[in-house]
């Protein structure tokens, strides 16, 4: 197997971490929002990270066996907090808003592990590529 | 045994172990957030325990494997106990892959340097100086 399947592996965590920092930016910018009814109300999303194990998981024999890819994105089950707010055009009959039931904190928490999983995974692929220029070297010795 | 062969030695095969530990650590690290994934480790020692006693073989049946040289023999593949079990059934613990790949490219540049002062050697003597 060649030392550049490390890079096809690093990149699909790279790409992974990236939707998943995406994803978390969203959630955030949507994090004030407000709706006349639970439906329509901004849910956090959430992403559920997936490994590629086989070559068929893989697109057409690009050497990524053993990275990571996004399976899919959910939607957060956390309650829809209802706020009583007569005065807002949105409100419902009773008075209610409903607002986006993301919480900042965690928010910005999953903001800093995707982060860092970044930062690890640039330092691995940055790794594998000091030790291939000097295996290229290998010649000049 | 060819020249080549006998200067490189066993350098060679490690190298290529080397680099399939990498890889390896290098899944570990980027399934970190993966629900359900299962750590892996590759036993150095098992796997050059192999090489050592590597023979041509044969192949007198359709059936029968082919031993290519391509990758490493999977045999020394194993699955890592985790200190601390994580709840989503993850067995990565980044901290401890980090140290591991860092030293597994300190590995794999020692492997680096023997081939490189073999080879060196080598050239020396052609030249005959």
């Amino acid at each position: 197997m060649p030392i550049d399947s490390i890079f096809g592996i690093g990149g699909t965590a790279l790409n992974a971490q990236l939707i998943r920092m995406n994803t978390t930016a969203s959630n955030l910018a949507n994090a004030g929002t407000t709706a006349p009814n639970e439906q329509e109300a901004f849910k956090g999303k959430r992403v559920i990270f997936k490994a590629l194990m086989d070559d068929e998981m893989t697109h057409a024999g690009a050497p990524y066996v053993g990275g990571v890819k996004v399976d899919k994105i959910v939607d957060d089950k956390r309650p829809i907090p209802k706020l009583y707010d007569p005065n807002n055009p949105l409100a419902d009959k009773e008075g209610f808003v409903y607002q986006s039931n993301v919480n900042e904190v965690t928010e910005m928490i999953d903001l800093m592990a995707a982060s860092r999983s970044y930062q690890n995974n640039v330092e691995v692929v940055n790794t594998a590529r000091e030790l291939m220029m000097r295996t290229i070297d290998i010649i000049k010795a | 045994m060819n020249l080549l062969e006998r200067t490189m030695g066993v350098h060679e095969k490690a190298l290529r172990v080397r680099n399939e530990r990498m890889e390896l650590l290098a899944r570990n690290i980027a399934n970190g957030d993966t629900p359900h994934f299962k750590a892996r480790e590759l036993d150095f020692k098992v796997v050059m325990s192999q090489a050592k006693f590597e023979q041509p073989i044969n192949s007198t049946h359709n059936n029968h494997f082919d031993f290519a040289d391509e990758s490493v023999n999977t045999d020394g593949l194993r699955y890592r106990v985790p200190f601390n079990a994580s709840i989503d059934g993850n067995t990565v613990e980044m901290t401890v892959e980090q140290a591991k790949y860092g030293k597994a490219a300190a590995d794999y540049q020692a492997t680096l340097s023997f081939l490189e002062s073999r080879i060196s050697g080598v050239r020396k003597a052609l030249r005959g100086e």
